[in-house]
């Protein structure tokens, strides 16, 4: 019998144990889904063709080129390129004459297209054959037979046109330019614009009202800083867009006043109370025996923070800064707001930027399914969870070798 | 080569009338041992010679406390210079989270000495004077927390000593350590004894008996009785005292 019922003890016991390992492991694996999903989505990107879906580049049969940027492409088609040579190619003539489905009647009669829509293909084979300078951009469907001009294999879009391009043009004909320099140094000028504000002013605020303020002045802080991080993002975009954004131009005399400094200021401002709120406590959390033995040795108040209770907290500050910057980097809505959103690579705080949320936000819901500009933007959310994964990682090996340093 | 003396002190936390009406003299390069129940003001008493009490929000006081003549808690007296003059040793053995050599330097270094030879001479001499030298000579970068909690302690006590203090207050300071660490203790109070004033709060009246010159028994806030320790230990003239010496209360 007493066995029994301790048989019944340790079953309740083990069922308890196994909700919380059942919900420890669920919740673990509903995380890495998540991560699994956004990277499957994004890789996607990479077995999508260059050009749009269901057309083709085709050139005149003796051409020599072989292959074409996506850049260069939308150079040709915008006609920022006009020649061969440019393009490192030696074609009779030169000069590049561009071909869309709308140039044709101007190489033949309209009318005799309108006749028979299925004579297309040739018609459009024998420009090219006739124009040895000719670049098209027609759909595949219609160099399926007897097609005469050459088809640029132009393969997938690889990494190095991905992450090494200039230009965010998702919406490009015929060539999508997907260049996340601009929005990933948009992302990191931005987010660093903020943590440069935001870590004297928090740090000071963390030490004033752990070390110095009085008990009244605490009551009334505290509160405020709260009550800061409950306000929603977009009341600080508003703020940040009627107030700051005037100021910054007004300040620096500028065209437009929706720069990174504005979105900066904003994000520090955001970034505030958990900075504040996690070094306050991290500087609280230094025991009193330290304060003492520091005190008691003739230091002053000064020397007691510097050389005892910020090396002491020195861990959970930096948590604090972390953290603040990790809000900063996926702020989506008050940056949206205030940045200007242009997708330029930024030489200053004081020009219009766009950040990796800002653009998934703005740009995912005009984006197709499946598409190369959806996968794109998952590409881009992949970005931002390195980014952020990687200053954790940093944060984490920080802390961890000022808990093992001896000073 | 300091005194203290103390008139009629009354300290307060916010309504909880701690120490009541006090006056008593501490005589130079002697031991004065602190006894009584816990609660009964005795550390709060202690921590009032280099102004610790001052921390703590909210209190009260009245009366003086003269150290070598000059009322500490008058407006003109520097906290940061009387504890330079007054060291503390506490409970629990508190080294910072540093080496060994730069807890024993921290006292000089906050104190403005920069000359190298200076702060190591001195932390060697600190070393030796708290009877610690020879077991950490060879492991000065160390960090002090690889030290065992006797020889933390004594690092707290040469951390002390490196400031030249005059006064050393001892708030229970072998109350955390095992028994051979604290004869360690008590035997270097005995030597400090030479050079420093010492004040020692103890919960053990066999330690208070062995290294005290006076010993001074507080109850509920009120000093009962202040003599020579021989006398307090054996003819105490109040019956408190003999009642809490002899373990019938406390």
């Amino acid at each position: 019998m007493k066995k029994m019922f301790r048989g019944k003890k340790y079953f309740i016991e083990a069922l308890w144990e196994g909700l919380l390992k059942i919900s420890g492991s669920v919740t673990s694996i509903i995380i890495i889904l998540i991560v699994l999903f956004l990277f499957s989505e994004g890789m996607g990107l990479f077995k999508k063709n260059v050009i749009e879906e269901g057309y083709v580049i085709a050139v005149n049969k003796n051409n020599p080129i072989k292959d074409l940027t996506p850049q260069q492409i939308k150079d040709v088609f915008d006609v920022k390129i006009e020649t061969w040579k440019e393009l490192g190619a030696d074609v009779s003539g030169n000069q590049i004459v561009v071909l869309r489905l709308d140039d044709i009647p101007n190489y033949f009669p309209e009318e005799e297209i309108a006749e028979d829509m299925s004579n297309l293909p040739q018609i459009i084979s024998q420009i090219l054959d006739d124009n040895p300078g000719m670049i098209a951009f027609v759909p595949k469907d219609f160099t399926q037979t007897n097609f005469t001009g050459k088809i640029l294999d132009l393969g997938n879009i690889n990494f190095k046109d991905f992450f090494g391009g200039k230009e965010w043009f998702p919406t490009a004909q015929p060539a999508h330019q997907f260049g996340v320099i601009p929005i990933v140094m948009g992302t990191l000028w931005v987010s660093l614009g903020a943590i440069l504000i935001a870590l004297p002013f928090g740090l000071a605020v963390a030490i004033y009202s752990a070390e110095l303020a009085s008990k009244a002045v605490h009551k009334v802080l505290k509160p405020i800083i709260e009550l800061l991080a409950g306000i929603p993002s977009v009341v600080y975009g508003f703020f940040g867009l009627v107030v700051i954004v005037p100021l910054i131009q007004k300040t620096f005399n500028l065209d437009v006043g929706e720069t990174g400094l504005a979105g900066s200021i904003v994000l520090a401002i955001m970034a505030l109370p958990t900075i504040i709120t996690i070094a306050e406590d991290a500087l609280r959390s230094t025991p009193r025996a330290m304060k003492e033995a520091s005190l008691a040795l003739g230091a002053n108040k000064w020397q007691t923070i510097v050389k005892v209770t910020i090396p002491y907290s020195i861990s959970g500050i930096t948590a604090g800064v972390v953290l603040g910057i990790g809000r900063a980097i996926g702020e989506t809505m008050a940056v949206l707001m205030v940045t200007g959103n242009a997708a330029v690579i930024p030489h200053t705080l004081l020009e219009p930027v766009r950040t990796i949320p800002a653009t998934i936000a703005a740009e995912l819901g005009e984006a197709p399914k499946g598409g190369a500009h959806y996968e794109a933007l998952f590409v881009l959310g992949c970005i931002l969870f390195v980014i952020t994964l990687l200053i954790n990682l940093t944060v984490e090996y920080i802390s961890y070798r000022n808990k093992n340093k001896v000073a | 080569m300091y005194n203290i003396d103390v008139k009629n002190l009354n300290f307060y936390y916010g309504d909880f009338h701690a120490l009541k009406d006090i006056s008593m003299s501490i005589g130079k390069n002697s031991v004065t041992a602190f006894i009584g129940p816990s609660g009964c003001g005795k550390s709060t008493f202690l921590r009032l010679f280099n102004r610790m009490n001052d921390l703590i929000p909210d209190i009260k006081m009245t009366g003086e406390v003269n150290i070598d003549g000059r009322n500490i808690y008058s407006k003109d007296i520097l906290v940061d210079e009387l504890r330079k003059e007054v060291g503390m040793v506490f409970q629990k053995p508190n080294p910072f989270p540093k080496s060994i050599f730069e807890n024993v330097a921290y006292g000089l270094r906050v104190n403005g000495e920069k000359n190298k030879k200076v702060i190591e001479d001195r932390v060697v001499e600190s070393l030796k004077g708290a009877a610690l030298w020879e077991e950490v000579k060879d492991k000065l970068k160390k960090s002090a927390f690889e030290l065992s909690g006797g020889q933390q302690q004594r690092l707290c006590i040469a951390r002390a000593l490196a400031i030249a203090p005059k006064i050393i207050l001892m708030d229970e300071p072998a109350s955390a350590l095992d028994p051979l660490s604290t004869l360690k203790i008590e035997e270097l109070i005995f030597q400090l004894k030479n050079d420093y004033t010492i004040v020692i709060v103890t919960h053990n009246m066999q330690q208070a008996a062995r290294v005290s010159d006076k010993t001074a028994f507080f109850y509920l806030g009120e000093l009962i009785e202040y003599d020579a320790t021989e006398k307090i230990f054996t003819n105490p003239s109040i019956e408190s005292t003999q009642n809490y010496i002899t373990g019938r209360f406390g």
